[in-house]
């Protein structure tokens, strides 16, 4: 009888746990745009996407109050010719940190409702296909920044 | 004969040199390197454009200045500004040897990039970048001096319609107008104050 209490027991924490590790475990961090240089209507969004699950997931949609749209684009620069192209999907493969980043994926955001001011900041929501949707802020760097300023040990 | 051979060898070190800074920003990009590399005598050449209070600028208004001359568009969120805080960065580090330097942001987009846009757009990233304009066939015939490529890239996802492809890379030019070396968005302010400051010591 005990035996089977605790055999009941451990198999209810079992399943506790395994329920936990598959519940959404995408993270967004270091969301930071560049400052709008004198009223430019687009600008570039940056984040790291941290997948700690052990199944893959895709960005499907970005929205944000202060852009009227939020695309992913992709930056590719060959024989020194720069193309920015729409992505369909971005994706967060398991158990890796996808980086959008100056010069790689970025999120454009156009039709901006007001120039973005370094040193604030706006709330972002990002749409997972297995996450679902999630709720980041991103922190406004000066024009041009190559790097969230917060970040220890990056180059300013 | 002695003179000839020296000749060649002047020649050949020149060669040497010229091929020396082609390869710094091609660095690794391929095969295609080698044609650009053959087509180092056509980078540059007169050009017309508007500045930002409307005035015709043409090489000769930067005469004697070294010109960093780097073709882009304002509505461009990645590689423009990327490129332009680095430019930004290197007059910073280079202090008051930056006066012997003019660098041009040329828009490939002047559908979009009015006077105004460009100006407060420059400005953003130091107020010492020029920002030029100028007809489709002004801009057309300055981009084609720099063997510079610019097409519309037409999608729906993005307000007017369209992304701009464009060459981006600075040509650094020297006080002769003559190209010398060129920077990308990879290339960090350090090593472009650098460059520059080298330029500076050959040249005073």
């Amino acid at each position: 009888m005990l035996r089977s209490i605790l055999l009941t027991g451990l198999l209810v924490i079992a399943g506790i746990a395994t329920a936990t590790s598959q519940a959404p475990t995408v993270k967004v961090e270091h969301a930071w745009a560049r400052a709008t240089p004198g009223g430019a209507k687009a600008a570039a969004l940056y984040m790291t996407l941290v997948n700690k699950g052990s199944a893959d997931d895709r960005l499907v949609s970005v929205t944000t109050p202060v852009a009227g749209k939020a695309e992913v684009h992709s930056t590719t620069t060959e024989n020194g010719i720069t193309r920015m192209r729409p992505v369909e999907a971005l994706d967060a493969k398991a158990g890796t940190s996808t980086v959008l980043k100056p010069g790689g994926y970025h999120v454009m955001l156009t039709d901006l409702k007001a120039p973005l001011v370094a040193g604030q900041s706006f709330a972002v929501t990002l749409t997972f296909e297995n996450a679902g949707k999630i709720d980041a802020t991103a922190t406004v760097e000066k024009a041009g920044a190559q790097a969230p300023g917060a970040m220890p040990g990056m180059k300013m | 004969m002695r003179r000839y051979s020296l000749y060649a060898a002047a020649v050949a070190a020149l060669l040497g040199v010229l091929g020396f800074w082609l390869m710094e920003p091609w660095q690794g990009t391929g095969p295609r390197d080698a044609g650009a590399a053959l087509q180092v005598p056509a980078i540059g050449g007169p050009f017309a454009l508007t500045a930002t209070d409307g005035s015709t600028v043409t090489g000769e208004t930067y005469r004697g200045k070294i010109m960093l001359v780097y073709f882009g568009y304002t509505s461009c969120p990645d590689a423009c500004p990327t490129t332009l805080n680095d430019i930004a960065g290197a007059l910073a580090e280079l202090g008051p040897l930056a006066d012997r330097i003019e660098p041009l942001f040329i828009t490939v987009d002047p559908k979009r990039d009015t006077r105004e846009v460009l100006a407060n757009y420059v400005r953003a990233f130091d107020p010492r970048i020029v920002g030029l304009t100028g007809t489709p066939e002004q801009i057309a015939a300055a981009a084609k001096a720099y063997g510079v490529y610019y097409a519309p890239y037409k999608t729906a996802d993005v307000p007017d319609g369209y992304l701009m492809d464009h060459t981006s890379v600075v040509f650094v030019m020297d006080e002769a107008h003559r190209f010398v070396a060129s920077f990308t968005q990879d290339t960090p302010a350090a090593q472009m104050a650098e460059r520059l400051r080298k330029l500076i010591a050959k040249t005073s």
